[in-house]
Order: C-alpha cells, then structure tokens, then sequence
C-alpha cells in the first residue's frame, strides 16, 4: 500500500498547474494533461521489443500498432502525432515506471486483468488489441476453427500455460488431440516448422511474429478463433480522471473513425463536408468535445489526419498491410463480426 | 645396428606427442573427426554461405548468416538510437580517448606523470559533454544512448568510480582506526552481497519512488552509480589482497623516517600493492564489463539489448543467431583487448622494478 501512497503522491506533484484554457475554471484539475501540454511532448512506456506492436526500425523510428496509439494521443493532445517520446519498459518494471511518473501512460501489450486494477493502482483505459491464444496450422490442412484441430497434434512448451489452456480446451469438448510437450518455446516451434506437429499453439501476437521465422510463412495460417481472454490497452495512473478520458476517448475515436468510415485520406471532405451528427461532433465541427476534455477541438481530426483511423494504423501495423500479415478476427468492428466496440460520440 | 631414418622435427614431434600409442591415435583421430565436423558447418554458415550483400532479409537467399541484417543494422549497434548528424561527437570521443592513451603510453612523454593527472581529470567530463550535450552542443537525451557506445560508457564512468573508491576502501579496511574500519567492512560486505541485477533494479525503480518529484538523477547515471559500488567493493578486495602481501616492515621503515599516512601509502605502499593486485583488477573489470549487460532489466539498450530490440523488427525477425554471434563477438574482442593490455602492464611493471 505504501508504494502505492508514493505513487498517487509523486502523480499528484507532477508538474504546475497553468491555466491553459478559457474551459479551465469548469473542468476538473489534470496534472497529467497540465504537465504534457508545458513539456510539449508525451512520455509514452512502450514495450522494449514486439514484433508489430512496438519496435524500432532501420532508421531508429517507434513503429507498431501501440505506438500508433502513442501517436494518436499526441496528435489529439498537442496536435502533432510527431511529439511523442518512448520509454522502453521491461516486464519487470512497466508498473513502477508508470506509477513513479516517468510516463504519462503504458500502451505496450499489458493484459487488463482484475488483480492488476484492484491492487496495483492502474486503471485500463479500453482494448486496442484483443489477445488471445490460438493456433497456428498449415493452410493445406483446411483448418478453419480450432475443434477442427480434433485427432491433430499440437507442439507446446513443457509447463507452460498455453499448454494447460489448450489441454482444457478440448478435454471440456470431449475432442482427443496429441499434446507434444517440449522443452522450450523454440524447440516446440521448429519442431512444428518441421512438420513433427499439425499445430503449434500461443498468444496470437507473438504467433505472428514468429510466423514470419518459418521457412515458408505463406504456407501457415493463424486461426482467429481465441481460446483465452487477454484484452490489452492503454493503461493509466490512479487519480486524474480527466487525463483518463482522454487517453480513454482517444482509443475510441481510433475506432469511431473506422466505424463512420472517416479514413485519413477523406478526413479533410468528411468535415467539411459530412452531414452525419456524430461525424461532424467526432470532427470538432458541431459540439466542442475537445473543449470539454481540455484539449482542441479538432482532436480527433487530427488523429485521424495524422495517425489514420484504427483499421488504417491496424492493417500497417500488424495486419495484410505488414509482415505480420494477420488478419482482423477479433480486433474486428462490432459492426462486421468482431469484438472492437466504442461508446457514441453524444 | 638399423637406425631410423632421421624424421624432419616437426614430424617427429606429431609422432611422440600425438601417435606414440594405438591408444594415442586412437584419441587424435577421433578428436580431430570432432574438429572437422563443428568447424565445417560452422565456417560454412559464419563465412562461406554467408550473405554479406544488399538491405532487407529477401536478399538472405544462400543457407548461412545473413550478415546483411547487421550491415543494416550497424548504426544501432554502434550508437543506439543516437540522432545520426550528431554521431560525430561519439566518434570524436572515441578518437580523443584512443589518442590520448596512445600519447599517455608513450614512455618519453615529458611530464608524463603530470599529463596522466590531467586526462584523468579532464576527460572525464569532456566526454559527458560531447555525450549529452548542452553549452553549444544540442541535447541528446541519454535514453537516446546505446548500443557498443553505451556498453563503453557504463564500464568505463562506473569503472571510473570504482578504482578508486575500491582502493579507498582497501585502504579503509586495512586501516587502524575502528570506525573507518567498520564503515569499509560495512559497506563492502554490503554491495558484495547483493546480486548486480537487484542493484541495478532498485537503483532504477526505488529511487524515483522514494525521492521527491523534480529531483530526478538521469536512469543511466542511477545504473553507472549502482554497478561502481558493486564492482568497488570486488576492487577493494582485490587491493586488500595487495596490501596484505606487502611486509609490515615497510610501513614501519617509512614512518620511522618521519613520512605521513597519505604519503606511505601514495609513495611506497600502493604501487607495490595495485601492482600485485592487478590481475585481480583487470579481472573483476572483465567480470564488469559483462555484467553491464543486465541494465537490460531496466530497458537501457547496451550493445546486447540493441540486439534483442533488433531482433522485434518484422523485417529482421528471427536473426537471433547473426545478432548473438555479433554481440558475443564484439565482448569477447573487448574482454581479450582488456586482458592482453593487463598482461604487457604486467610486464612492464615487472621490468621496471627489476624482478
């Protein structure tokens, strides 16, 4: 508990308040925002490495589907998807980072669970990325769901937790599969790789880095169907709960956007244009939404300008438009069947 | 009498050392059947099938490393994430520091003495300013810091510290009077016993905790400081083991002369002992040197986690072996460099005093 009395302490310090709108009187305190806004740039806790979601590339730039969340928040905060700064967070330290102020929020492939929100002083703010664990089958084997896999062979690591999901999974189904158990992760993959197994089984994610390792990736399909349940998303400090809407309603206005087929190459006619109400409260013309957080009107305009919307930043990250080449199975609209959801723009 | 005919010497020396018995044969042979079957594929995928040319992964199409991924890779290695028009100042560090121990080894060099004291004092901190910038020179952040050059720094700012506060604690446990005594013995066996990577840990997540907000000492100087006392505490025995190998008489004879503590120590005592305890030095700076690598806990990317980060790259994902080779090369290059130099101080010292 002390640690977590430093926490809000240390967040409740951070930075002087400066009154920076006209809105200032009427809106909550928020020290976080206060502070972002005077040092100019977000302070972003990303993940030290994951294929996809949060990496460096050639030239030394933050790349992935978390970062574009990073971006997106500085875009609607100070305008500028550019103005971010990456903090790369080890799984050891990624709560003490946070909750010490040395970022303003992780987005880095954390699994939202009860224990976590209760005790660790964090609150999850939304799901970018449904994660999950799955398989991962060769294409000619016409595979479309996992009971599908019945009487197949499935490589996993000795003791580890996929194995113990996947060896549930059927037995509740009363489907006989073969679990061969390995010692490691890499042994249980090239043992896959080398046609030992039918399957090899893990977090959709992290299958879709290693796919691209095969000796012929196009050859291997990932199912989307899931078998467990590890929603990942943007997570905050306890306390300032207006920082908390906007990191919350910018993960929101990623999927709006998608869902009201605002795209960054029709952002610009859409607002000038659109007669739908919530497009037009979404883009700032009708309804002063970002006054009301704090930040500029054309907030989610300029997300959606600068960053794209959630299946633009989806599809280049981690999706058909990248090497991941994964497709949208969960992480898809409620609207076409997937999981991703958004409270209206009212 | 037959005599054998005379064997060239080298032929001779095979004979007896390797095929003197059956058994001896035996053993040669199937050792060499092992060399052969490790050392083939290995130069096969190190060298001969290897892929030195082009960008991006496609271009690996032969069976053996594909060392295209570290050419493109190279900079990060080298630098981390260092902005690329500022790289200058790390090279120009570098050269400075090469060139000066060149200089400083050179034994005709007037003032010889006097010069060490002065790159001592004035590198140092020359070499923070043209790393982090400020007064002329734009700021490069320290999380922008990494790679070899980060390796470097670590093992050279927190050995820095080490030498001679290890030296100071030697001298403090060796020392007559109780308290100094104490708070050495208490401090070495402190920092001795707790594992590097918990150092490193808490001096990177407790401190921030715990100390006020706006009092925010930079997370690279946190691990410097943190792995010095650990690796002072190592140097401290290694020079206790100097200290003790030198007869009490000594001590005795030079105040018997009328000299003071400071100067016992600084003219007879502490050049014979670092002089025997130098291998035991050189050999906990390697051990320190490598264990510079476990700042990847706390997510600074030295040379090795560069590496890893690398690996996260879609366009370079499964290179682990290239990146790992890479790596271990460049330690083990360093490692070897380090003990070599400490050999010929070695030498040289023993020349010098003649024994």
């Amino acid at each position: 508990m002390k640690f977590i009395g430093l926490a809000a302490a240390a967040a409740c310090l951070v930075g002087a308040p400066i009154a920076s709108s006209a809105f200032a009187q009427q809106l909550a305190p928020s020290p976080t925002l206060d502070a972002v806004k005077a040092r100019g740039h977000i302070e972003c806790g990303v993940h030290l490495g994951l294929p996809g979601f949060s990496f460096a590339n050639d030239k030394g730039e933050w790349t992935g589907l978390d970062v574009d969340y990073c971006k997106s928040l500085a875009a609607a905060v100070l305008g500028d998807a550019t103005k971010v700064k990456y903090t790369p967070t080890s799984v050891q330290q990624r709560w003490a980072v946070l909750q010490s102020g040395q970022v303003d929020l992780l987005a880095r492939n954390t699994t939202i669970t009860f224990s976590r929100n209760a005790t660790l002083g964090v609150d999850f703010q939304g799901i970018n990325f449904y994660e999950g664990q799955t398989f991962v089958v060769r294409t000619k084997a016409k595979v479309a769901a996992v009971k599908d896999l019945a009487d197949a062979t499935i490589c996993v690591a000795a003791g580890s937790t996929e194995e113990k999901t996947a060896a549930d999974w059927f037995r509740e189904r009363n489907l006989k599969v073969t679990i061969i158990n390995f010692q490691k992760n890499d042994d249980a993959i090239s043992a896959y790789d080398q046609g030992r197994c039918d399957a090899y089984t893990a977090g959709i994610g992290a299958l879709a880095g290693q796919r691209i390792k095969f000796k012929d990736p196009a050859e291997h399909q990932i199912l989307t169907e899931i078998i467990s349940n590890d929603p990942q998303g943007p997570v905050t400090r306890w306390g300032d709960e207006r920082w908390q809407l906007v990191v919350r309603w910018v993960l929101n206005a990623q999927i709006a956007a998608e869902a009201l087929g605002v795209t960054s190459k029709n952002v610009g006619e859409m607002k000038a244009k659109s007669q739908s109400a919530e497009v037009r409260r979404l883009l700032g013309v009708d309804g002063k939404f970002g006054d009301m957080m704090g930040i500029s009107n054309d907030w989610a305009y300029n997300i959606v300008k600068q960053v794209g919307n959630y299946g633009e930043s989806y599809e280049r990250t981690v999706g058909m438009g990248s090497a991941l080449k994964l497709k949208r199975g969960a992480n898809e609209l409620w609207t076409k069947g997937g999981l991703l959801y958004t409270p209206p723009f009212q | 009498m037959k005599t054998a005919p005379a064997l060239p010497g080298w032929i001779a020396m095979l004979r007896q050392r390797l095929f003197a018995t059956p058994m001896d044969a035996a053993v040669t042979l199937v050792c060499l059947y092992v060399v052969w079957r490790i050392s083939v594929p290995l130069v096969d995928w190190l060298l001969l099938d290897a892929n030195w040319q082009g960008r991006s992964r496609d271009d690996c199409k032969s069976s053996g490393a594909c060392w295209v991924f570290i050419r493109a890779r190279f900079g990060q290695f080298m630098y981390g994430m260092y902005p690329g028009p500022e790289r200058w100042r790390v090279d120009l560090l570098g050269i400075l520091i090469v060139a000066t121990g060149l200089l400083l080894s050179w034994r005709g060099l007037p003032q010889r003495r006097a010069a060490v004291i002065a790159s001592v004092i004035v590198l140092p901190p020359l070499g923070v300013w043209l790393l982090y910038g400020g007064g002329g020179l734009s700021l490069v952040e320290t999380r922008e810091w990494g790679g070899l050059m980060l390796t470097l720094f670590l093992a050279v700012y927190a050995g820095l510290i080490a030498v001679p506060l290890g030296i100071l604690l030697a001298l403090g446990r060796c020392s007559r009077l109780p308290l100094i005594r104490f708070a050495s013995v208490v401090f070495i066996e402190f920092w001795r016993g707790v594992p590097i990577i918990t150092v490193i840990f808490l001096a990177s997540l407790l401190l921030p905790l715990i100390m006020p907000t706006g009092f925010n000492v930079d997370r690279l100087a946190r691990a410097v400081i943190g792995l010095a006392f650990v690796i002072a505490a190592y140097m401290a025995e290694a020079v206790r083991g100097g200290l003790q190998a030198l007869p009490e008489g000594q001590t005795e004879a030079a105040q018997a002369l009328g000299l003071g503590y400071w100067r016992i120590q600084r003219l007879i005592v502490l050049p014979q002992a670092l002089r025997i305890a130098l291998p035991a030095m050189t050999n906990e700076f390697i051990s320190l040197f490598k264990s510079t690598t476990l700042v990847l806990i706390v997510s600074i990317f030295d040379l090795l986690g560069i590496a890893q980060a690398a690996l996260a790259d879609p366009a370079w994902v499964g290179m682990n072996m290239e990146a790992y080779v890479f790596a271990g090369a460049i330690y083990w290059f360093a490692c070897f460099a380090l003990s070599q130099w400490s050999r010929l101080r070695e030498r040289q010292l023993q020349a010098a005093h003649g024994r």
